[in-house]
């Protein structure tokens, strides 16, 4: 999965937008943006953090900037551990080429000692928003981990790893929940990329816009797509 | 065995809810997926987490726990001591791991149950001599 690989992916998917979103680090945002100036894709950079009570939360920020600086957060609130990559593998840091600039040396698939409501509030204090990773499934998951979504718990939306789920997940929030569902590949490899995906009705593929949406102003809205049609 | 008996057995740290340790502990549960607690905990467990978050308690509320029981030197969150203190859950935290505090809790439960048998409804639980005991 190398930048150039990873748009080219996309494009030929028929996405428009999509996130770049490592586990705890954003050490390759930057390489992606590049790999995909010129080309028709929209890429915003993010991470998706483990929480404490291992819970992913994707965050997604405007600039690679911001998500970068995040990143220093994160890092200081992982364990002191190395990577051993006989048993993880190797965390490569690419270039937008897709050269290898180097290795991440820290271990980055643990949880941060950061809670679930930390996360949310420093995000958002950074512009980013955070959307709750496949709360469908047991494991890593907001609704899995903790129950329930936390009450007062300042995200935008949550995320299902299939869409066929979306319609329990609704069914089971609290009555007023008004927190809208998307859906997303969380591709781990190139031929995942486009296997599920969510329409976002709006003005321009930019962060405000997609948060608009989440929150269904101003006419925007978000429908789960069912990409029937999808085959890797 | 009431969670204020398991308290001193254990030798597990108070840290909010104390108003409920009196109730009775029916049983024990050790998870930290909350969405597992929910499904399958019996009601009445002295529920084994690691977890911290404010959550817990309203599951503890909701499968009837008899009382929490933070493992392995966390601290739970102040929202969740909060949460404790209005409703009266015990909230419990303990050094050990969730390993060795369900081992031991699990020896408790199982001498009340032989204790019990065929002694009626007078049985004491507590055993007569507990190192844990015999130190406060």
């Amino acid at each position: 999965m190398t930048p150039p690989a990873i748009v080219r992916a996309a494009v030929r998917a028929g996405l428009d937008l999509i996130g770049i979103t490592d586990h705890n680090s954003a050490a390759n945002v930057e390489a992606v943006l590049a790999a995909a100036r010129g080309t028709p894709l929209k890429v915003l950079p993010g991470m998706e953090v483990q929480t404490k009570e291992e819970v992913h939360l994707v965050c997604l920020f405007a600039q690679a900037g911001a998500a970068l600086a995040w990143q220093e957060t994160v890092y200081r609130r992982l364990p002191p551990r190395e990577n051993e990559e006989a048993f993880f593998g190797c965390q490569l840091l690419l270039d937008a080429r897709g050269r290898e600039r180097g290795r991440e040396k820290r271990l980055l698939l643990t949880s941060t000692d950061l809670t679930v409501a930390e996360v949310v509030e420093e995000v958002l204090a950074r512009g980013g928003l955070v959307i709750p990773a496949h709360v469908d499934r047991p494991a890593y998951s907001l609704i899995g981990a903790l129950g329930f979504v936390p009450p007062g718990l300042r995200v935008e939306a949550l995320e299902v790893s299939q869409p066929q789920n979306a319609e329990q997940v609704a069914g089971a929030l609290a009555p007023g929940c008004r927190l809208s569902l998307v859906t997303a590949s969380d591709a781990h490899s190139l031929s995942d990329i486009g296997r599920c995906a969510t329409g976002f009705y709006l003005r321009g593929a930019a962060l405000t816009e997609l948060r608009q949406a989440l929150r269904g102003a101003g006419g925007r809205k978000v429908v789960i797509e069912q990409r029937m049609w999808f085959s890797p | 065995m009431k969670v204020a008996d398991a308290a001193v057995l254990l030798g597990l740290e108070v840290k909010a809810g104390r108003q409920g340790l009196d109730r009775e502990v029916l049983a024990g549960y050790t998870a930290d997926l909350l969405s597992d607690v929910m499904a399958r905990a019996p009601r009445g467990s002295l529920w084994v987490t690691l977890q911290t978050h404010e959550n817990v308690v309203a599951v503890a509320l909701l499968i009837e726990a008899a009382g929490i029981v933070v493992t392995g030197g966390r601290e739970p969150e102040e929202a969740a001591c909060r949460r404790a203190e209005s409703e009266n859950i015990p909230l419990l935290t303990t050094p050990e791991t969730s390993f060795t505090i369900s081992g031991k809790l699990y020896a408790l439960l199982s001498e009340k149950e032989k204790s019990c048998a065929g002694s009626g409804p007078t049985c004491t639980s507590i055993p007569l001599y507990h190192p844990a005991r015999e130190r406060k």
